[in-house]
């Protein structure tokens, strides 16, 4: 479970987060949602580490994150996995060589458990015999496929995911939405996802948070992010007419 | 003020590089890849340059020296001095600059941008550590043989292009080459490299690592890094020279 307190941030004189509170529970894909620039991704990186907040506080299972120093730090994040939106691969190593690196960082094992688990995660993720490929000679789902295994092969407690069905198909984004989903529940893992595809909402959203101009708006399941009153989250859910029409009728 | 902000900023960057690696091993594997990188990779340009700039010295050292008064050996005395003690390590490294600094900058820079250096501390890696302390590493390292490969191509084609267009003989040249020779000079020469490979690397690494935008502002690092690198490099060249030869 990840707690996170009265969460406020601001660049260069301009309010990006403004006194976010939420709780994200274990083995629920928990999701962020909102518009471009609501401040989704900011958010995010301060429950990680990559920003600091000027105020608020996280908590990973009861342990408070955001005022330890880089090496108190390194041991949470040994149980952290991310995707990023762009996969951040790295481009200089080959698949095997991506999914092993933070095998190598934060484990003992050797060279063959290693290999081993690079091989189960991308069993897992279904893609095989891509080991000695280069990010550069990958498809936009399979970079995300991969950066999937390379967050699990850690098996941590708590993953992020940054827009992981961005610039991918509807089909391909399915897939990874159900192997983010299935992933989370058979590991028990508390997923935090960043999205504002209204397809991934309803097929992965156990806990949903809106963000709107940098302060949390609702929160709820996605059985009730159809029926709210919400003005904002209205805008945002119901954009299109195909969707506006849905609501009409219901 | 912004340039004590990027002094503070940068020392405080070289603070975390050189803090105590989280695995050693893999450190210095990274080392060994970027000693083939930096090094071995430059080899070609350095054989090149050096070749044609021993050749230019001593053909313009000959023309400048064609007097009664002047023995013809002091072409050979010439050539050796300018190359060992400025164009070797001054003149490469400033090449080095442009090759291995925009580089590192665009490498890192590019790395920064797609979120990769973000995916290294996540995963609870020092990211200045890992990415910038083995090319350091690499470059002090690697970079003395590649002057002194430098140095010795250098004379070699002056050697070889002052006798084939008969600007000087055999003889006179290898006389002006060992006349009056003093060891201190590689030794000079060598410190210079060294210093300047620590300068080269981690300023392109400092402007490739605080890199913000797209593929725009990695451009834009990568020649701050160049311009960056070769006037500190110009600016040490003349402290280190009052400090060592006067």
């Amino acid at each position: 479970m990840i707690e996170i307190k009265n969460i406020s941030m601001s660049f260069a004189g301009r309010q990006i987060l403004s006194d976010i509170s939420f709780v994200f529970e274990a083995g629920k894909t928990n999701l962020i949602i909102g518009a471009s620039g609501s401040g989704k991704t900011v958010l995010m990186k301060c429950m990680v580490g990559l920003h600091k907040p000027d105020e608020g506080e996280v908590f990973y299972d009861g342990r408070e994150f955001s005022k330890l120093n880089f090496n108190e730090k390194r041991s949470i994040r040994k149980e952290i996995g991310m995707l990023f939106q762009g996969g951040a691969l790295f481009d200089s190593q080959s698949v095997e060589e991506n999914i092993i690196f933070p095998l190598s960082i934060l484990t003992d094992m050797s060279n063959e458990e290693k290999r081993d688990r690079a091989n189960f995660c991308l069993k897992r993720v279904n893609l095989e015999n891509v080991n000695q490929l280069y990010p550069s000679e990958l498809s936009g789902g399979m970079k995300k496929r991969v950066a999937i295994a390379r967050a699990i092969s850690v098996q941590p407690k708590y993953l992020f995911c940054d827009e992981p069905n961005s610039g991918l198909d509807p089909q391909t984004s399915i897939v990874i939405d159900n192997l983010i989903k299935e992933i989370t529940h058979e590991y028990k893992i508390t997923t935090i996802v960043i999205t504002h595809d209204m397809n991934s909402v309803m097929e992965i959203g156990d806990e949903i948070m809106f963000i709107h101009n940098g302060s949390k708006l609702w929160e709820g399941s996605k059985e009730e992010v159809l029926y709210t009153e919400n003005p904002q989250l209205i805008d945002f859910v119901f954009a299109t007419r195909f969707m506006k029409e849905i609501r009409k009728k219901n | 003020m912004s340039l004590f902000f990027h002094l503070g900023r940068y020392f405080l960057l070289m603070g975390r590089v050189f803090t105590r690696p989280e695995k050693f091993r893999i450190y210095w594997k990274r080392v060994f890849e970027e000693i083939n990188s930096l090094g071995l990779g430059s080899l070609g340009i350095v054989s090149i340059i050096s070749v044609f700039m021993g050749a230019v010295i001593t053909l313009q050292a000959a023309y400048n020296l064609d007097g009664p008064w002047i023995p013809l050996y002091a072409v050979g005395l010439g050539t050796r001095d300018g190359i060992i003690l400025e164009f070797s390590p001054t003149i490469i490294s400033l090449v080095l600059a442009g090759k291995i600094g925009s580089s590192i900058a665009s490498e890192i820079g590019t790395m920064r941008v797609t979120e990769q250096i973000d995916a290294l501390e996540i995963m609870g890696v020092n990211p200045s550590g890992y990415l910038i302390f083995p090319k350091i590493i690499a470059a002090v390292f690697i970079n003395p043989f590649l002057i002194i490969y430098s140095m010795f191509l250098g004379i070699s084609g002056g050697y070889a292009f002052g006798v084939l267009t008969g600007s000087v003989t055999p003889y006179e040249f290898v006389y002006g080459i060992q006349w009056q020779f003093k060891p201190f000079y590689i030794v000079y020469a060598l410190i210079k490299t060294v210093v300047f490979a620590f300068i080269i690397t981690s300023i392109s690494a400092y402007h490739g690592f605080y890199t913000h935008g797209g593929a725009l502002e990695v451009g834009q690092s990568s020649t701050k890094a160049v311009v960056y690198s070769s006037i500190v490099i110009l600016l040490f060249n003349f402290i280190l020279t009052q400090l060592l030869l006067t």
